[in-house]
């Protein structure tokens, strides 16, 4: 709900009208925020998001076949993107079991029990929104935006991160630290 | 007292000390409003929240910290965040004590239909089938009938959220278990017979001899 989005990278984004976007999501916000001015600048071809419901936009350029929509349960998409970022082909979940979410998988029985296998997801970028980064590139996240954040920055070709502050070298206790320096190729200054 | 009310409150005397809950959006949410005094639970909030509190004063609001909906939300002493893989982890890893959710219909033996209406209303499933299938004691909230029809039916026609059967259904009229897979009749409503509750149900009730009211 455009909560932890990085929303100047999307800014930029729509300044520069990159075309055909596969976009992978929780969902695409509202329109106006966050993913949803990327759907209102009819940028994005594809989605995989476990909620559109709150995006009209979203619903209408589905049902005029503009935009392919993936409906993941969330806990499965979750699972799905960090299996791509820790090295794994996917994920078994009893999620989705007998639903329509089982169509075209394949069902794996552990020990009685029915698991779907769900394969890894990872993308080309990963934009990512942190409230505050050193540096070098250590991220450590605010409240509820943290989300989808730590999980995607370890699943994408090339992580680029938008940050409410940006501190020096040491600031962060390691503790603190929830995405590791090495794994952030761009840095950003939210403004 | 209206439906809404009736519904969270009775819901609210499921609620044990010590709980971690998550209550979906609509009539769950106003579950939180009727916890018993004396009653401690955690709330979870599955974007990345335990310790979930009442919405903000105006001006106390702030734009990192909302509940799964997107709106704003406080975090009560001693709340702690997460990511997302940890708070679906929390979910599907037994370790979420109680869910209320709201529902579309509810099948004869429990199982529930609350995410779509194909072709109507496709918003996804969001966390609803993790929820479902994860949580140790599921209970749905709802009114009993959309429109003067039925919503506890012989077979769902919707599309179903879990092949897991909820444990509880609690509606303005009968709250309603499924012990071995059958629909049972557990209490009524103040002022509603138990005739009105069967005819009200399309599935068959078990009815015992002595049907307790609701005690709000």
């Amino acid at each position: 709900m455009a909560v932890g989005t990085p929303e100047r990278l999307v800014d930029e984004l729509v300044r520069q009208g990159k075309r055909n976007l596969t976009v992978i999501a929780n969902d695409t916000a509202m329109p106006g925020r966050g993913i949803g001015k990327l759907v209102s600048a009819g940028l994005v071809s594809r989605t995989i998001a476990s909620h559109i419901g709150l995006n009209p936009e979203t619903q209408q350029q589905m049902i005029a076949g503009k935009m392919a929509v993936e409906l993941v349960p969330q806990g499965t998409l979750i699972e799905r993107i960090r299996a791509g970022g820790f090295g794994l082909g996917g994920i078994l979940t009893p999620t989705g079991v007998g639903t329509v979410v089982e169509e075209g998988k394949r069902k794996i029985e552990v020990d009685g029990t029915d698991y779907l296998l769900e394969t890894a997801l990872r993308a080309d970028f990963a934009l990512v929104h942190t409230f505050l980064a050193d540096y070098l590139g250590n991220l450590s996240y605010a409240l509820t935006a943290r989300n989808f954040n730590p999980v995607m920055a370890m699943a994408a070709d090339t992580v680029i991160v938008t940050a409410d502050h940006i501190v020096p070298v040491g600031v962060i206790a390691p503790d603190h630290v929830v995405t590791p320096a090495p794994v952030v190729d761009y840095l950003v200054a939210n403004e | 007292m209206d439906a809404q009310t009736i519904i969270a409150k009775r819901i609210a005397h499921e609620l044990r000390e010590g709980m971690l809950v998550n209550l979906g959006i609509g009539i769950p949410t106003l579950v939180a409003n009727h916890v018993p005094e004396g009653v401690d639970v955690f709330f979870q909030s599955e974007n990345g929240l335990i310790g979930t509190g009442p919405i903000p004063e105006e001006g106390m609001s702030h734009p990192t910290l909302t509940d799964a909906a997107g709106q704003p939300v406080s975090a009560l002493p001693g709340a702690c965040t997460f990511d997302s893989a940890v708070s679906f982890g929390l979910i599907r890893g037994g370790h979420l004590d109680m869910t209320v959710l709201g529902g579309l219909q509810v099948d004869a033996t429990g199982r529930l239909a609350n995410w779509t209406i194909p072709g109507k209303m496709v918003p996804g499933m969001g966390g609803a089938m993790d929820l479902v299938s994860g949580a140790k004691r599921v209970v749905v909230a709802m009114q009993h009938t959309a429109k003067g029809k039925p919503k506890i039916v012989k077979q769902c026609t919707l599309p179903l959220t879990s092949l897991r059967p909820v444990d509880l259904v609690v509606t303005e009229l009968a709250v309603i278990a499924f012990p071995d897979g059958r629909a049972t009749l557990v209490e009524t409503a103040p002022d509603v017979t138990v005739e009105h509750v069967v005819a009200s149900t399309e599935a068959e009730l078990d009815v015992p001899q002595h049907v307790p009211q609701m005690n709000l």
